[in-house]
């Protein structure tokens, strides 16, 4: 599996992705900076990172999401490709429309660094495959603007299709529905708010989050 | 030619900010507050004959997030 990470001025996360996406595939992920106008030819798996994109100017993630590389990412994903956003990541797929739904501010205002509990909502993905329907998992998440927004009729529609990957078991930050991930219509581009690349490795505690990478390295 | 957008949440849509600076407000003593809905303001200097159609488009597709956003133009 070819794999790719994207990376902006301000991710912070892109290389501890890098190291999740070599230890799930055996191969090293192409680094592509955001002002490229191309991936390269044949990657399967695009990892949007975490991190502060162009410093969180305007709204988190709308810099991003109109930089060169995210219409390369657009029309792999289209293509069929895999694409994961994780926290920022998540943030950019909103804003540049890959993923409905918007990141607001968190309803308690502070910015949460902690590990939180998950509910696996959907296990079918390719990306949630490794996991038990409705299994408790522990990730981590850091984020300032995690707090989940969409309109009523696009929440239904999205657990009515089985598009809300993961839930907080807990409260984190006021997201509807306590949505911590959602996946497109198609089920290639997932975007959640924690991040698994932070529990994938024996040091970090739990590997939780290695399950996600090894279900996409089997795809 | 000057233009200025004025960015609000959406009616409904919790405003975390707001509630924070409004607390605030009462801390110091200001009764009668009732309500406090933050948001941001963008002036933009744009070349004679832009049409309120490209203004439009430029918060449709940057500056307002639409899903949680309004947006107000005004031409100064």
């Amino acid at each position: 599996m070819k794999t790719a990470v994207i990376v902006f001025p301000g991710s912070n996360c892109d290389r501890d992705l890098a190291v999740a996406f070599e230890q799930a595939t055996g191969h090293k992920p192409h680094m592509v900076w955001h002002r490229e106008t191309q991936l390269p030819d044949g990657i399967d798996l695009i990892g949007v990172p975490g991190g502060f994109s162009y410093g969180d100017y305007l709204r988190s993630g709308a810099m991003a999401a109109q930089s060169p590389v995210m219409r390369a990412v657009s029309e792999s994903a289209a293509k069929g490709a895999y694409v994961l956003g994780i926290c920022n990541g998540f943030q950019v797929l909103t804003e540049t429309g890959l993923l409905p739904g918007a990141l607001m501010r968190n309803a308690g205002i502070s910015f949460v660094c902690r590990d939180v509990k998950l509910s696996v909502a959907n296990s079918q993905s390719a990306f949630t495959s490794r996991y038990a329907a409705d299994e408790e998992i522990t990730i981590p998440v850091a984020h300032h603007d995690g707090n989940y927004f969409a309109d009523a009729a696009t929440l239904d529609r999205l657990e009515g299709e089985g598009r809300v990957a993961f839930r907080y078991a807990e409260e984190v930050n006021g997201s509807a529905r306590n949505i911590a991930g959602v996946l497109n219509e198609a089920g290639n581009v997932l975007g959640m708010m924690p991040h698994p690349e932070r529990m994938s490795e024996a040091a970090h505690g739990a590997l939780d989050g290695k399950r996600l990478f090894d279900a996409l390295a089997s795809v | 030619m000057k233009a200025r957008v004025t960015i609000t949440l959406k009616n409904g849509v919790l405003d975390p900010q707001g509630k924070a600076i409004h607390h605030a407000l009462e801390g110091l003593g200001f009764d009668g507050v009732n309500d406090v809905r933050a948001g941001k303001m963008i002036e933009l200097d744009l070349a004679d004959g832009t049409t309120d159609a490209e203004i439009e488009e430029m918060c449709k597709k940057l500056l307002a997030n639409t899903v949680m956003e309004n947006y107000r133009i005004e031409r100064a």
